[in-house]
């Protein structure tokens, strides 16, 4: 299933990018934005669940996901390449879970584990902090089989992405219960908050509701987007 | 032996026809597949392999249709005409990467034998991002021969290059004809493919137009009409000269200066307007062929087929 070739090949071309550093932009927001809180605030008051939480899997999480996920074989279909990599008999679907899983990877050391490090930064956290990287991980998996569906799905990935992450996942799960089903942040959140229950992380969903539904996403994902790529055609006749 | 058989494809986007009922049969040695800009060329090479679905008709390869079969990849190679590769990496990392892609049991034999057949040993360790044109499609054809392949599918393979990449290319196409595999590329410049032997197949909008020899397509070339616009030291006495040649249809001394010539035979004009320029002591300042569309070349060729 993961093909190793494929995998050296996506690192390389996804670091090598130009726009390689502006998936580390969140990452450093999130640690300044700790360090600026921790520094306004007196010691004792409780704000990491909220900075955390909110900006740190509302934003700093779907974000580098995005820009991640979207790109690992998004970019390579853009620019024509991804041609040299499916004239091969390697299958679709090792490719698709192969691209996938380099972007988790990716997107757990540039938001997870900074995730991490603001939480050991904030002060009493320590077992928040644990619980927020847990869900972080969980989310970094979940996050990229949909943006990689994205991307084999439309050219407008990185579009139709943000306006999940920030219309449905940032207003309406916020307001609409029911909209917190399809959301992947509250999947993450809710396997934060069992791991450390914490009312300021405004968890909507349960462990095993979130659990599996983020399972049936994420496979879910990974199999029409294999399906999808399986049935690539190169489009139009260039000139 | 038929290798490619394509019966009745159609390719349609939307209400666009892009390739239009054709039916041919492709075996081993080189095939040609000509026309200009937007004949559909480049659709029937993707539908061959296994890129795009036909929209009517069938398309096989040995008998297995190509679409949605990636063990198609096993015996095909194909060159694509965009220049996008993984430019980060170095020519040699590039086909070895392909190599490991096809799961090659001996990788390093593989890299070399196709690092080799395209010349491109000298520059292998050098990142592709810095190689001219004529190597990248020297390391595309290099990767996309590494795993020995029978067909080798080329999408205007002599783009951009210069004329010794080019001769350089047809020689390769041309022995790895010879060896028995199936060689099929496309090109819109009927010069470009002079010095290769095998059979073409003529497409004009979205149509095949005509099939047949190399050497009688290649004849019916040079042997085309042709209008040139001449400036020299002495038009008058350029066009006497050119009067009493038999291939020299008509001259006439155009009101801005200069002459336009028009010849019954492309080749032997422009083979022979030097000599007679320097016999007759005249200078030659200018010698322009008039602006022809392609259509309007292939075209002929297709007229002359027929008849």
């Amino acid at each position: 299933m993961f093909n190793p070739t494929v995998a050296s090949l996506t690192v390389r071309a996804t670091l090598g990018r130009r726009r390689a550093f502006l998936f580390a932009i969140p990452a450093v927001v999130l640690i300044v934005l700790t360090l600026a809180v921790r520094a306004t605030h007196p010691a004792g008051t409780s704000w990491a669940a909220q900075v955390l939480g909110d900006f740190g899997f509302s934003v700093l999480l779907p974000l580098t996901a995005l820009i991640l996920g979207t790109g690992v074989l998004g970019a390579e279909i853009d620019d024509g390449s991804a041609i040299h990599l499916l004239a091969t008999p390697v299958s679709r679907s090792s490719i698709v879970v192969t691209k996938a899983a380099v972007a988790a990877v990716l997107t757990m050391l540039f938001a997870a584990v900074p995730e991490l490090i603001a939480g050991l930064l904030a002060p009493n956290t320590g077992k928040l902090a644990v619980a927020l990287f847990v869900g972080a991980l969980v989310g970094s998996v979940i996050y990229n089989a949909v943006f990689v569906l994205a991307s084999v799905v439309t050219t407008r990935a990185i579009a139709v992405g943000l306006l999940y992450v920030l219309i449905w996942e940032s207003l309406l799960a916020n307001f609409v219960g029911g909209a917190r089903i399809l959301s992947i942040a509250h999947y993450s959140l809710g396997i934060a908050n069992a791991i450390y229950p914490d009312k300021d992380l405004n968890a909507g969903l349960g462990l095993s509701t979130s659990l599996v539904l983020g399972l049936v996403v994420t496979i879910g994902a990974l199999v029409l987007a294999s399906r999808r790529l399986s049935a690539f055609a190169i489009t139009g006749e260039p000139a | 032996m038929t290798v490619i058989e394509l019966s009745s494809v159609s390719r349609w986007y939307g209400n666009v026809v892009a390739v239009n009922d054709i039916t041919m049969s492709i075996g081993p040695g080189v095939t040609g597949l000509l026309g200009p800009n937007g004949a559909g060329k480049s659709t029937i090479l993707h539908m061959i392999a296994g890129f795009l679905a036909p929209s009517k008709g069938t398309l096989t390869v040995h008998d297995v249709p190509t679409w949605q079969n990636t063990e198609i990849y096993r015996i095909l190679g194909l060159v694509p005409e965009r220049d996008s590769v993984y430019a980060f990496l170095t020519g040699e990392q590039f086909v070895r990467a392909t190599a490991r892609l096809h799961k090659l049991p001996d990788e390093d034999a593989a890299t070399r034998r196709a690092l080799e057949m395209t010349d491109m040993e000298a520059a292998k360790d050098r990142r592709i991002s810095t190689y001219s044109k004529g190597m990248r499609q020297r390391i595309k054809v290099a990767a996309a021969l590494v795993h020995d392949p029978q067909i080798l599918l080329l999408d205007e393979p002599f783009n951009g290059m210069d004329p010794r990449q080019r001769l350089h290319m047809m020689d390769l196409l041309a022995k790895l004809g010879a060896e028995g595999r199936v060689i099929l590329f496309s090109s819109h410049i009927l010069e470009e493919v002079e010095k290769l032997s095998g059979t073409i197949q003529v497409m004009v909008a979205g149509r095949l137009a005509a099939s047949g020899d190399f050497r009688a397509i290649r004849r019916l070339m040079t042997s085309r009409p042709h209008v040139f616009n001449v400036r020299s030291s002495d038009d008058r006495r350029l066009a006497a000269a050119l009067v009493g040649r038999p291939y020299t249809a008509a001259v006439e001394l155009t009101g801005s200066g200069g002459l336009q010539v028009r010849t019954s035979d492309f080749g032997a004009f422009c083979a022979q307007i030097a000599t007679i320029t320097r016999d007759n002591g005249i200078a030659l300042r200018e010698l322009l062929p008039t602006d022809e569309s392609l259509e309007s070349v292939f075209g002929y060729l297709i007229s002359s087929q027929g008849s």
